[in-house]
């Protein structure tokens, strides 16, 4: 039952929409910084685009993604008409009005500071009011999706909440709190300056802030990927959950360790003590068990689903795997691309090996294979299995999408390997272009030629993508019926109550903040002289 | 069912995860505050406290760090965007009858006939600042030096806001307009230098970098030079040591070539 479909068509909608325009930038950066292009004679154009790039791909994007998808599943598994959907447009508008705020002064080159605003560098205001609207666009979301499921609750006392919604609860939890590190940043120290309140700002306390959010915010671009693990995949091919429980635990424990254990990305900041540097890479680590979790629970549904179409063997049941269902195909490429990206994470959480990567290529490598390969890849799933729902129409070339998945798998790979490898041989990121006549990185010149090449192909892949679902907009008409999610092998009668609610869970993700943040926060706060003035882009 | 049955100590979850928790937490803390800081054989802490004050980053000062005493004074001036961003009529006026001492070498319109620099349209958090530097001896030279040491701080901005209000006019002896030389352009990206103009004020300015079109050769290669070898050591931070000491002699004459040769009105299109 979907009855808002608009207000969720307008979400993902405007969410690839924006992919393609930032898409277009990321190609272009990639073509300036290689042997292909020539250098820019004004090296800011470059970092105006990566502003543009960077703040689309990681807030606009990904938060329009998880909240179409949100109230997607809030409608279709509680069975429940949405509750609050002037409140839900309200919080679109948002979204739209906040995006154009903030792109105006990127575009004129007023707040080329990257989307990680990188203070003491100071933008123009409209920049950075532009970005928290669209956060607060998305708590309406976390609320709306809070008060939906009370609503559900309400009317079913006592029955399991269904794990996508539990899931998506989850998420949306996880995100109201680890934006606040960045709102507080925000809020309390930038846009003072920016407005001209404040000269002086403490940097330090703002990188503090900062990696609050930093690390946790790619759990929740994660979530919406591994509803789709969880809640789409089986189903799609014809399997169930292996574990209703594995799962919500899953999610769970991205609440609690995914959030206080962002300082991985202050490893060489002097302002933070180096026990706090340690706390939060033993929780670091802890977060490798949910995704452990994740990848055994579906390969042994993807398993079930083999066997349950006569698969047989140790091995031999992958054969009978549906491989022609995008679905299968999406799953699969998500799975190799989050291996070998995950293997990556593995080194930028060492405190030791961290330091040979940390601020070079090799981040930029990592980050595009986790998040634009292995949980992008699963958003054009999601858009592919809800789009008959929410357009009443299918999707006549399943080919088409097909030959759309390999195109990004093959593209993020070739893509990523090479920029991965140049990082380890020192290349610094965020450089707008590189000086391959100098013998000392001239035989860098081929992998940087590779990763365009690979730039290119992700691009056309982006584009045929639109051009599926536009196309898909207008083909045959046909009775979708209802949108379902995956049932599981066991389906729970009834759920303990520490797994039917989150209340707990955000407790300790909370209490857990201020045990490793709290701290370092207060005192980089209450010391005097840690400020420093500020650079203002553009300003003379 | 409600909250008051999840966070009580008979709910077997409430009381599991809260105590995996709090026992990851007091184990790791207890590395991360008391056993590492220990196993560090170079650092030696009085006792468990201080041990744990060390890795909690508690704000200290120990003796060993203790500024080393500089040979050579370095700027003392801090430039923010706001220094000197408000003219005011009164100030102009004061800073022109200041003036009067400079027009012997800086020219009466801010324009210099010999090799001093020009001044005219300068921008003035530079002027002020090296005003300071030359009075603080961060930047010394025979002829100039003596002109700063007597100025109070509010001449030294009377004098900056004047000659920042003066129109920038062409040199005293324009020499025909010369093609953008590569340094300039690009800057070196290998060695560490990023194009002139972002700091220089054709792309963008950063505070404290003066303009440079229109300026005398002679005198920008004198500068550049002494960067390199260190003679001159005022800029903040090394900004423009950095970039000097890695061009090279040809690099550093085609760039004092270009900027000579340049109209000074290029650089209003971002002012
Ligand atoms: C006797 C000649 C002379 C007089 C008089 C003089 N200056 Fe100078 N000034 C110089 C010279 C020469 C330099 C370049 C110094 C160097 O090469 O380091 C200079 C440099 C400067 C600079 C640095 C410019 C730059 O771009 O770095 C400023 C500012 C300046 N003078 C201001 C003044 C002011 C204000 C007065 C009057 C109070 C004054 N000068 C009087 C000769 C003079
Ligand atoms: C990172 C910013 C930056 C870049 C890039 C830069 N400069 Fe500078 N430059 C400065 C600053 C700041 C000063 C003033 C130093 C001071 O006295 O405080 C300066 C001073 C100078 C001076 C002395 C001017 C005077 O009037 O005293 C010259 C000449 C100069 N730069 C030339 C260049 C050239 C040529 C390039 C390009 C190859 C360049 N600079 C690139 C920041 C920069
Ligand atoms: C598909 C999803 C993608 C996401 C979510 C994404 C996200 C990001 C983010 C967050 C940044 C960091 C910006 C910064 O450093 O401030 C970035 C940088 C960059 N992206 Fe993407 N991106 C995606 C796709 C692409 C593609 C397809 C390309 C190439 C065709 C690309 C090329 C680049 C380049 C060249 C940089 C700059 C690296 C540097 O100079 O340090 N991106 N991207
Ligand atoms: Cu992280």
């Amino acid at each position: 039952m979907l009855a808002n479909r608009k207000l969720v068509l307008a979400h993902f909608w405007l969410a690839f929409a924006v992919f393609g325009v930032a898409l277009t930038l990321g190609a272009w950066q990639m073509f300036i910084r290689s042997p292909l292009g020539t250098w820019l004679s004004n090296p800011e154009l470059y970092y105006r685009s990566l502003t543009a790039h960077g703040t689309v791909m990681g807030y606009v994007f990904p938060t329009l993604v998880a909240m179409g998808f949100g109230y997607a599943i809030s409608e279709s598994a509680l069975e429940q008409r949405l509750v609050g959907v002037r409140w839900a447009w309200a919080g679109f508008w948002l979204i739209v009005g906040g995006s154009i705020m903030a792109m105006i002064p990127v575009a004129l080159g007023r707040a080329s500071v990257l989307y990680t605003f990188y203070p003491p560098l100071i933008g123009s205001p409209f920049y950075y009011v532009g970005v928290v609207l669209v956060v607060v666009g998305s708590w309406i979301w976390v609320a709306l999706m809070s008060i939906n499921l009370r609503v559900w609750k309400g009317a079913n006392p006592g029955k399991p909440v269904p794990l996508a919604m539990f899931a998506n609860v989850a998420g949306s939890y996880l995100w109201a709190w680890t934006a606040v590190g960045a709102a507080l940043e925000l809020l309390l120290q930038i846009i003072p300056v920016a407005v001209g309140l404040k000269a002086t700002i403490d940097a330090g306390l703002a990188r503090v802030f900062f990696s609050w959010t930093l690390h946790a915010i790619v759990y929740f671009w994660l979530v919406p990927t591994y509803i789709a693990y969880y809640a789409i995949v089986p189903r799609a091919i014809g399997g169930r959950v292996y574990s209703d429980t594995m799962a919500r635990i899953a999610f769970i424990l991205f609440l609690v360790v995914a959030m206080p254990i962002g300082m991985h990305h202050t490893f060489g900041d002097p302002q933070v003590g180096a026990g706090f540097k340690f706390v939060h890479s033993a929780f670091t680590a802890l977060v490798a068990l949910p995704t452990l979790l994740t990848v055994f629970t579906i390969c042994a549904s993807v398993e079930i689903a083999a066997r349950l179409r006569g698969g047989h063997g140790l091995f031999g049941w992958m054969r009978a795997l549906p491989w022609d269902n995008p679905m299968m195909l999406a799953l699969a490429f998500s799975f190799v691309m989050l291996g070998f990206g995950g293997a990556g994470g593995l080194i930028n959480m060492s405190y030791q090996l961290d330091s040979s990567i940390h601020n070079t290529q090799w981040i930029t490598g990592h980050f595009h294979l986790i998040f634009g390969g292995a949980i992008v890849i699963m958003y054009f799933a999601i858009a592919y299995d809800l789009w008959p729902h929410l357009t009443g129409r299918e999707f006549v070339d399943l080919r088409l999408i097909r030959t759309q998945l390999w195109l990004w798998f093959i593209g993020m790979i070739i893509t990523t390997f090479p920029w991965h490898w140049v990082g380890i041989l020192g290349m610094p990121r965020r450089m707008a272009y590189f000086d391959f006549a100098d013998p000392a990185i001239a035989p860098q010149a081929l992998s940087v030629t590779f990763s365009a090449i690979g730039g290119f192909t992700l691009l056309t892949s982006g584009i045929l993508f639109l051009v599926i679902l536009a196309r898909g907009m207008r083909s045959p008409a046909v009775e979708a019926g209802a949108y379902r999610f995956s049932l599981a092998v066991h389906q729970p009668a009834t759920v303990p109550l520490a797994l039917n609610t989150h209340a707990l869970w955000v407790a300790l993700m909370i209490g857990l903040t201020i045990t490793n943040y709290g701290y370092p926060i207060l005192t980089l706060a209450l010391t005097e002289g840690t400020s420093v003035p500020a650079v203002y882009v553009g300003a003379q | 069912m409600s909250a008051r049955d999840l966070f009580t100590l008979t709910n077997r979850h409430f009381k599991t995860s809260v105590g995996i928790t709090a026992a990851i937490f007091v184990v790791t803390a207890i590395v991360g505050f008391i056993v590492l800081p220990f196993a560090q054989p170079w650092v030696q802490f009085a006792n468990v406290w201080d041990a744990i004050c060390s890795a909690a980053g508690v704000p200290q000062r120990s003796a060993a760090a203790a500024a080393q005493a500089q040979d050579k004074r370095l700027s003392e001036v801090v430039l923010t965007s706001h220094t000197l961003s408000r003219p005011n009529q009164e100030a102009i006026g004061r800073g022109a009858t200041l003036a009067q001492r400079c027009a012997i070498c800086h020219g009466p319109t801010g324009i210099s006939r010999a090799d001093s620099p020009n001044l005219a349209g300068q921008y003035a958090a530079v002027i002020y600042k090296e005003l300071h530097d030359f009075r603080s001896g961060a930047r010394t030279n025979a002829v100039m030096s003596p002109f700063a040491t007597g100025l109070t701080d509010q001449e030294m901005g009377d004098l900056a806001l004047y000659y920042a209000f003066l129109p920038r006019l062409p040199a005293y002896h324009p020499t025909p307009q010369l093609p953008k030389p590569n340094i300039v352009i690009y800057g070196a990206p290998m060695r560490g230098i990023a194009p002139c103009g972002s700091c220089h004020g054709s792309l963008d300015n950063k505070v404290g970098s003066p303009w440079l079109e229109g300026q005398s050769e002679a005198y920008m290669k004198a500068q550049l030079r002494a960067f390199a070898g260190g003679d001159r050591r005022n800029d903040i931070s090394q900004q423009m040591r950095n970039i000097a000491r890695a061009m090279t002699p040809q690099e550093i004459d085609e760039a004092a070539a270009y900027y000579a040769s340049q109209p000074p009105d290029i650089v209003k299109a971002v002012d």
